[in-house]
């Protein structure tokens, strides 16, 4: 199966990647590449068996105490921010 | 509107009130500095996991139980992806196909005092997420990631309401319901009670839903009765004008109340919704469930359904006293005091008429001033004890039941109990007859006139008499012996 | 040579104060700054620190404490979150990010006293089979610098082959411990998944993804793992069960051993590669072991499998590298959209990109469940493969690899071609089986390994028997020209 170079675009977006006019053929090329090869699970006989999300089964999650167990470090977080002001971190303005 | 019918389903987000974030250990308290309850795991730090908080599963499992839902002996967690500043993962961690609440129900008392039964479709946990703020920031915005992990409650109700009336006094019922069960504050203005309205119209008789629109984040009864109206108004008028309504998300405009378009149907997100694999299922036992069984308050239903009877109040003055559960305790404690009383002094009035007494002054008195004052009940000022005291002076007729509520108001403002204020304004009623006589004497030699006038026929001027006499005592006059004692010298012929 | 000692030997001698903890960092540090910029095998070194962890384990030493680690030097493959130390990812995304925390294995590791020399180069978010993606160019095979280390944990088993250190930890989503090891002719374990934690490792595929360890015997790697495996409260997928000696299951004998050799990975097998294996065979026969064949049917769609599984978790798991709170942001984003787009678009590789689309196509609505739904099926299927097999077999056995180490840019032309280098691998990820690989012999001068799989939580059988190979063999002592 192809994927066209709307496919590409589409899922570039949903993913916020953004793709140079020239990288585009190579993404087009080796994405429908990568996906031919994973139709082959099409042709797998699966039956009734149920999805596997976890490679233990049988495990189910641990529930931990409802504890405050962190303090506030933010300045030394911030220290990796690209851009914070008066605590908040920085983004181009969000429009509604 | 006649031949159109209004479906409404509503999602109410409601925040639960752990102490620490559902997957991380921040604390939620509400308003501090930005980013200082925001730990890694709330900052989506490279390398960090998720750790499920067991209060937040207690909590869900506790309103399953309120809605008479059935819990999910295994639910899972899923990740909702898409890009938004607040959302530091770039997903939010829910839950979609195995949710851990599962059907349920709930009797909404509507205003015309009946009982409609709206569905609880589900009830799933999922982390809230952070904060944008826009202002003081050119062309910028600033996120504040306290809130994000926060645990939330996402209650989706069938689309069974008809109306905005309806849907407020659904969302009402579940506001009471989560304070009831200690599970999320209520609190609107800070966020922690969140509704979203999903709206649409159809011709009455057809059974097919038209297509709806969305209502994001009303966080008032108000916003949400005002909202829901308007977007009713605006679909069938794009209807009935030709257009078609888009299945689209709105926000409702409080200021020029008015719903607008949020995204474009373009923008309609693929979330791509699959299990988080670092989170496994979610079991929850039987005696897990029966553990939180145990910790169940006695519902808003139930507690107002023994108000009505053992009470003798009618259904919708037991459902307002039984909003809350902090109302209904203090109605309760000053209805036990009364009787209290009434058991060493030997009281006149029946258990009835106490509860009644009780009801009106909770219901009347109490609540203007908690609401005029923006008070919470806890906060009272009058307290339950206090509040005994001030009623128990009225059986008692010490006072009248006018003066009692002069007597209120100083308690209120002056945060002294009722017997203190009445002496100190010597308020006491007047109950010696020969004191009330000799008042009544004096104002019938002071008004020949009316007192001819009277006897000729004019029966109205009683209250004339009354009204001079009250003013005659300050309004102390005991009413009962007043009236009696005043009829008897208007009508007979006796004069001191 | 103190870099051909093993890691019990180094320890006793730090025991015996014959050497000191400080002496022994300086020579490794010496080695590397000879021997490195021909391998590329590092993206950050830490010198000064390390002298000083070593001067802090020679007081420990020096006031009667001994541990199997104390005073030993090591490399953290560059996804490990080191606190205070850059940790890359092999990425630009993250050139500049320092971590404010240890990942728990790394905690671990330095309460048991080891000395950290640097940061391994890696193929870029552990995606890659050979370590040629890499934002810090590739690493080069010790072996011979034409060809690929084999990945994600190129630099990891090149500075281990290279005697750069006596061990290195890797991580291993779909092969990446172990397909590196046996092209480079070192060691390399990758345990049941859950047993170590993952908190602190940047997450490539969550369901698959674990920390292992690189190191020239597998009774050195039964020391590492020892220190690295356990419960951890802060990992909901780690598992409590207790952790036993695996040092001292090491000796047992492999007397009724039963070896399964895995029919599906022979055919189609180069004839030199098979040759190895059945030479390894002989020698396990030889050691009382019995070796019968064993058929996983679905292991062939393991690969396809993976290529869904692992995309669509990663698709997600990097969601959150937008340049808003930490990592790479572009210049001068002119809105929101922008900053997410070019942040990313810029700061991600052309294989990580690939994975990202891959995995967002899976999981898209119309396709997720022909994918992504279908894979996790199939990945059932291919557990209950393996645990049939396990009824009948103790072990299972294969080459590690197709082929040993190919050329640097040879396979970058199709992202197939170099996924299939995965096959042998894949499938233990996918059942979150624990394997190791060991060196088995040479190829046209080349290193090959041989892989050992096993059931749930037996690392201690595995261990042992890579280690009786290793006392009737001796192609993990083998080192390259100029490293030994």
């Amino acid at each position: 199966m192809s994927l066209t170079r709307q496919d590409v675009e589409k899922i570039a977006h949903l993913a916020r990647l953004s793709i140079t006019e020239q990288e585009m053929p190579v993404y087009v090329t080796s994405l429908s590449s990568i996906v031919n090869f994973v139709d082959e699970l099409s042709q797998a006989q699966v039956g009734g068996v149920l999805p596997m999300a976890h490679p233990l089964d049988g495990q189910h999650q641990r529930l931990r105490p409802d504890v405050v167990s962190e303090r506030d470090r933010h300045e030394k977080y911030q220290q990796n921010a690209p851009a914070v002001a008066s605590g908040l971190y920085v983004v181009p303005r969000v429009i509604e | 509107m006649s031949g159109w019918e209004v479906v409404i389903g509503l999602e109410i987000h409601a925040q639960l009130a752990t102490k620490s974030k559902i997957f991380s250990g921040s604390a939620t308290a509400y308003g501090a500095p930005p980013n200082t309850q925001a730990d890694l795991i709330d900052l989506a730090y490279p390398g960090v996991l998720p750790v499920l908080n067991v209060e937040a599963v207690r909590m869900a499992v506790k309103f399953g139980l309120a809605i008479g839902a059935a819990v999910a002996q295994r639910s899972v967690f899923a990740r909702k992806n898409y890009f938004y500043p607040d959302l530091p993962k770039g997903y939010q961690i829910s839950q979609y196909e195995l949710p851990v609440v599962a059907r349920g129900s709930l009797k909404v008392m509507l205003d015309d005092g009946t009982v409609k039964t709206v569905g609880i479709t589900r009830a799933h946990l999922e982390e809230d997420a952070g904060k944008s703020l826009h202002e003081g920031l050119a062309n910028a915005t600033g996120i504040d990631l306290n809130r994000a992990g926060t645990p939330l409650l996402e209650i989706v109700s069938e689309p069974d309401m008809r109306s905005a009336k309806e849907a407020v006094a659904y969302m009402k019922k579940i506001h009471t319901l989560v304070r009831y069960l200690e599970i999320c504050d209520g609190n609107m203005q800070e966020g922690s009670f969140r509704c979203d309205a999903n709206v649409s119209v159809r011709p009455k008789g057809r059974e097919k839903f038209g297509t709806r629109a969305e209502i994001k984040n009303l966080n008032s009864f108000r916003f949400v009765e005002k909202a829901i109206q308007y977007e009713v108004a605006r679909q069938i008028e794009l209807i009935e004008s030709g257009g078609t309504v888009v299945q689209e998300t709105r926000l409702y405009d409080s200021d020029k109340d008015e719903t607008r378009s949020m995204r474009s149907k373009e923008e309609a997100n693929d979330y791509r919704y699959f299990p988080d694999p670092d989170l496994l299922p979610l079991e929850i036992t039987p005696s897990f469930i029966e553990d939180v069984r145990a910790t169940l308050p006695e519902l808003p239903d139930d507690k107002a359904g023994r108000f009505a009877r053992v009470f003798a109040l009618s259904a919708y003055d037991a459902g307002v006293l039984c909003a809350s559960r902090e109302l209904g305790a203090y109605f309760e404690s000053v209805v036990a005091g009364l009787r209290a009383a009434a058991g060493a002094h030997a009281l006149s009035g029946t258990h009835a008429s106490h509860a009644k007494l009780a009801a009106n002054w909770v219901m009347g008195e109490l609540s203007s001033a908690l609401n005029r004052d923006n008070v919470d009940i806890k906060d009272s000022r009058v307290s339950a004890p206090q509040l005994t005291g001030l009623l128990l002076r009225i059986v008692d007729e010490t006072i009248s039941g006018k003066i009692a509520k002069e007597v209120f108001e100083a308690m209120w403002s002056e945060g002294k109990p009722a017997d203190a204020i009445i002496e100190a304004n010597g308020l006491r009623q007047i109950t010696d007859s020969g004191a009330i006589e000799a008042v009544i004497d004096a104002v019938i030699a002071a008004n020949p006139k009316q007192l001819a006038d009277y006897r000729a026929g004019k029966d109205k001027l009683f209250g004339f008499f009354v009204g001079q006499v009250m003013k005659a005592t300050s309004g102390k006059a005991n009413p009962a012996q007043l009236n009696e004692l005043l009829k008897t010298k208007l009508d007979g012929a006796e004069h001191a | 040579m103190l870099h051909n000692l093993n890691i019990g030997e180094l320890a006793d001698r730090l025991g015996k104060r014959q050497i000191s903890s400080v002496e022994l960092t300086r020579h490794f540090l010496g080695r590397i700054e000879r021997l490195n910029p021909a391998l590329n095998a590092f993206i950050t070194l830490t010198a000064t620190q390390a002298l000083q962890d070593a001067a802090s384990a020679d007081r420990r030493l020096k006031m009667g404490e001994r541990g199997p680690l104390l005073g030993i030097p090591l490399i953290h493959k560059d996804i490990l979150c080191t606190e205070g130390v850059r940790t890359s990812c092999g990425s630009r995304m993250l050139d500049n990010f320092v971590a404010p925390y240890d990942a728990t294995v790394v905690a671990r590791l330095k309460v048991a006293g080891t000395v950290m020399l640097g940061k391994s180069n890696m193929d870029e978010f552990a995606m890659g089979s050979s370590n040629e993606t890499s934002y810090y160019g590739p690493v080069k095979n010790p072996w011979n610098t034409a060809k690929v280390p084999g990945g994600s944990s190129g630099g990891s088993a090149a500075a281990t082959a290279a005697r750069l250190a006596p061990f290195a930890t890797g991580t291993d989503t779909g092969g990446s411990i172990r397909q590196p090891a046996a092209l480079t002719g070192v060691t390399g374990l990758k345990p049941t998944y859950g047993r170590v934690s993952r908190f602190g490792l940047v997450a490539f595929a969550s369901s698959l993804d674990q920390a292992g360890v690189f190191a020239r015997s597998a009774a050195d790697a039964a020391a590492v793992l020892q220190v690295m495996a356990g419960f951890d409260p802060k990992d909901s997928t780690s598992v409590d069960a207790p952790v036993p000696d695996y040092s001292a299951a090491l000796g047992a004998s492999l007397k009724g051993l039963k070896i399964g050799l895995l029919r599906e990975f022979f055919d189609g097998l180069e004839a030199r590669n098979a040759a190895l294996i059945h030479d390894a065979l002989k020698i396990y026969r030889s050691l009382g072991a019995e070796t019968l064949e064993v058929s996983l049917p679905h292991l062939p769609l393991s690969v396809p499998t993976y290529y869904v599984v692992a995309p669509a978790e990663c698709s997600s798991n990097l969601s959150r590298f937008d340049g808003v709170r930490y990592g790479y942001r572009c210049d001068h984003p002119k809105d929101l959209a922008d900053l997410y787009t070019r942040s990313r678009g810029e700061g991600f590789g052309a294989e990580v990109k690939r994975r990202i689309m891959t995995g967002t196509y899976v999981l898209s609505a119309g396709y997720f469940d022909a994918y992504y739904l279908k894979a996790q099926k199939v990945r059932r299927l291919i557990t209950d493969d393996f645990r049939a097999a396990f009824e009948q077999v103790d072990l299972v056995i294969s080459p590690t690899t197709p082929t040993p180490a190919f050329d640097i840019g040879a396979k970058m032309h199709d992202p197939v071609t170099m996924y299939l280098n995965d096959i042998y691998t894949i499938g233990a990820n996918l059942a979150g089986l624990p394997g190791v690989s060991l060196p088995c012999g040479f190829v046209d001068e080349l290193p090959m390994g041989l892989q050992l799989v096993g059931p749930h939580f037996s690392e201690s059988r595995l261990l042992n028997a890579a280690h009786q190979f290793q006392q009737a063999t001796d192609w993990h002592r083998h080192a390259p020209r100029g490293y030994e």
